[in-house]
């Protein structure tokens, strides 16, 4: 006989979960009275909004399901973002809360939320255990939703008195699904043709996206570029999915893609786009995109096929099996053309670089970025927030390995850093993360400050401090006649006092003289630390693709040129 | 265009909420949506017409697909099938209309199902063009009350 924690503590532990993450509360207080005496590691979060984002951020770097839990109603609601977020970049997550009894439920009883239907439109599936009985077949059928096809978030709600509800669950161990198989389409047929496509394109170009990662297809992407020598460019997501110190990495493409990378999109005849799903921040004005080229769609998740961007070969498989077929065709060859294609890739990266290096008094945001890059250990994970910051990072910080670089793509959720970060390194023990987070973004989940100092965990956070929300501020100033409404954060605190609170150690850098010695002192600082980086106000984010523009549109200071302009001219 | 989805679904409480709400979400249009169980307690059968052109129409199917509680979407193609429709009219009736009524739902193999001092009931089964028909004829008469479900369909049979 088991009670409903005992068995939901013994399935996460028969499923290797180390740590959970969570937040108690008095519907899941029963939960937590059996956690306590299990061997999982439970992390007390401030706040469940970084409960969430942690177990995504464990699940970013390890690609195994994260773990949390919360308490009903608020407890349950404050989990939310971090659910949407784990939905919309396809992060396998577990949230388990506690729900009113049984009998409560419908009431509007104290605590009360209905989670399931709250976050029906953002998981794979949310389940409200009703009866006992239904909690082993619901587990097994949750794990497999998280993990199986194109991972994403599930939901378990378990009234108060179920946790305490004894039960003989080896006697009802059922299966509850019975559930269809994912038809794969039969593909087959378009093997040969797509075999021939890139083997006789003159302008072929992979568009590897955040699936390659979540299938971990990496070493099958690096062996098919370099037996076929088809440059690559990422998406946001794809990032890391292929190493970027590489000649063939182009870099990211999309509104803030590098223009080589741009470049190369608008311009091929063959793209191969595996485990992406054409998000507009990547296709920018979705009308016409790519009409002339031949697009290869290889994705997990039929659904995606032909939702965003009609493409000529639809291909509904498992990346890894998609690889197997094509790498083991031996018709599969190097292109002819691949020379002078990649010679004119070559010209734009020239024509078009980003400046070597960010001189002036005022200390630039891609100046600290790099100077990181360059002194960091390599095997660091770099977790990101949202906003300027994040596409700076993406632009100059090279990632060299898949689950190297931890970023909220989709939903684009500020105050993600800082929990994600923490979630990531409980993911790799003893390995270096370094986090970037905004001034704006880093005051939404400070608070995990206590969390990280707890437990010491070797972040190093650099704030990217420029009193301001600085996309905000680049969109106002770009689209709204720089009429700047509620995008500067005046009284910002003392993040260096603030860190000193919470007795994590802190630097304050403020010009580019001192940089690299300062960033060598935070980086060899043992433990969490702190820096608080005063960057330029005025740096904007380019190259930039307006909203609903085409990569020609592309604006951006072309080789140190002072103005504004866009690519094509003007 | 429009077309007619029936999609198996478990019979769990709140299963018809995820997908009703999955088109509203998605921003695909219900013309209409009928759901009951099925020879199997634990299935239930909606049938779903939906309006949309052949891309939105690939999406609707995909993604019902990928409701972990929807069991099976076929397709139901209007000239491979049967479907039906039920309305319950009421229609205002006198001395001196109450016959030429009667003979009007005797055309159409109409019940009448309540007698009133002043109305009928009329009961009409049939396809979308038949209740439209019927609902036409009688307009003149002056209708009260009129309710309809959405349509059910089944595939025919191989013959």
């Amino acid at each position: 006989m088991k009670n409903g924690a005992e068995y939901i503590i013994e399935f996460l532990e028969k499923k290797g979960v180390e740590v959970v993450f969570g937040y108690p509360g008095g519907q899941i207080l029963n939960f937590y009275h059996y956690l306590g005496r299990s061997n999982l590691k439970h992390i007390l979060v401030r706040h469940e909004q970084a409960a969430a984002h942690a177990a995504c951020g464990y699940a970013r770097v390890t690609g195994r399901p994260g773990v949390c839990i919360a308490t009903s109603g608020p407890g349950a609601t404050n989990l939310v973002t971090g659910i949407a977020d784990a939905y919309l970049d396809s992060i396998p997550l577990i949230a388990i809360t506690g729900q009113v009894k049984l009998q409560d439920i419908g009431k509007d009883s104290f605590q009360e939320a209905d989670i399931t239907g709250i976050t029906t439109p953002i998981t794979k599936h949310s389940y409200l255990i009703q009866d006992l009985k239904q909690l082993p077949g619901v587990l097994d059928e949750a794990w497999q939703v998280a993990t199986k096809g194109r991972p994403g978030p599930v939901l378990i709600d378990v009234p108060k008195d179920l946790f305490l509800e004894q039960e003989d669950m080896a006697a009802i161990h059922s299966h509850l699904i019975t559930r269809k198989v994912a038809r794969e389409d039969n593909t087959e047929k378009m093997m040969p043709q797509i075999v021939e496509r890139l083997s006789h394109a003159k302008r072929p170009l992979i568009l590897a996206g955040g699936g390659v990662i979540s299938a971990g297809a990496w070493d099958a992407l690096a062996e098919l570029v370099q037996r076929t020598g088809i440059p690559v460019v990422t998406t946001l997501m794809g990032k890391g999915a292929y190493p970027e110190d590489q000649p063939l990495a182009l870099g990211m493409v999309g509104m803030h893609g590098l223009a080589a990378a741009n470049l190369a999109l608008s311009h091929c005849d063959v793209l191969l786009c595996l485990g992406t799903r054409f998000s507009d921040r990547v296709t920018g004005n979705r009308r016409n995109f790519l009409d002339k080229a031949c697009i290869i769609h290889v994705d997990t998740d039929a659904a995606e096929l032909q939702k965003n961007v009609i493409t000529d070969f639809p291909v509904h498989r498992d990346l890894n099996d998609f690889f197997k077929a094509l790498l083991e065709d031996p018709k599969l060859v190097r292109s002819e053309a691949a020379g002078e294609w990649s010679s004119r890739i070559q010209q734009w990266q020239n024509q078009y670089k980003q400046p070597e290096a960010y001189t002036g008094d005022i200390l630039k945001p891609q100046a600290l970025i790099r100077s990181v890059a360059r002194l960091a250990d390599p095997r660091s994970v770099v977790v990101t927030d949202v906003g300027q910051h994040q596409m700076f990072v993406a632009q100059h910080y090279p990632i060299r390995q898949p689950r190297g670089f931890l970023t909220s793509g989709g939903l684009g959720a500020m105050g993600f850093g800082l929990p994600a970060a923490m979630g990531a390194a409980f993911g790799v023990p003893g390995e270096p993360v370094i986090l970037f987070v905004g001034d704006g973004g880093f005051q939404m989940t400070l608070q995990e400050l206590a969390t990280i100092r707890e437990h010491r965990l070797p972040i190093k956070i650099f704030i990217m401090n420029n009193g301001n929300l600085g996309m905000i501020r680049q969109w106002q100033g770009l689209f709204f006649e720089a009429h700047y409404v509620a995008s500067d954060l005046p009284a910002f605190p003392d993040f260096v006092k603030l860190a000193e609170a919470y007795d994590v150690p802190a630097f304050r850098i403020t010009t580019p003289a001192e940089l690299e010695e300062k960033v060598r002192q935070v980086l060899s600082t043992q433990g969490p630390v702190l820096a608080d980086c005063w960057i330029d106000t005025n740096e904007y984010v380019f190259p930039m693709i307006p909203p609903g523009g085409k990569p020609q549109d592309m604006i951006g200071r072309w080789q140190n040129e002072t103005h504004i302009r866009s690519i094509s001219g003007e | 265009m429009r077309h007619t989805f029936a999609v198996l679904v478990e019979n769990n409480p709140g299963v018809l909420s995820r997908v009703a709400g999955l088109f509203s979400r998605r921003g695909f249009n219900i013309e209409s949506l009928v759901v009951g169980e099925t020879e199997d307690k634990t299935t239930s059968r909606m049938t779903i017409v939906v309006e949309g052109d052949e891309k939105i129409l690939e999406q609707v199917s995909k993604q019902l697909n990928k409701q972990i509680e929807v069991i099976k979407v076929t397709d139901i193609p209007d000239d491979e099938s049967v479907n039906r429709q039920l309305a319950l009219i009421r229609v205002a009736a006198d001395q001196s209309t109450r016959q030429e009524i009667l003979q009007i739902t005797e055309i159409f193999r109409c019940r009448i199902v309540d007698i009133g001092r002043k109305s009928l009931i009329v009961e009409a089964t049939g396809d979308e063009t038949k209740i439209q028909a019927i609902i036409e004829s009688l307009k003149p008469f002056g209708i009260q009350e009129l309710v309809r479900t959405g349509k059910v369909a089944m595939l025919r049979g191989v013959k």
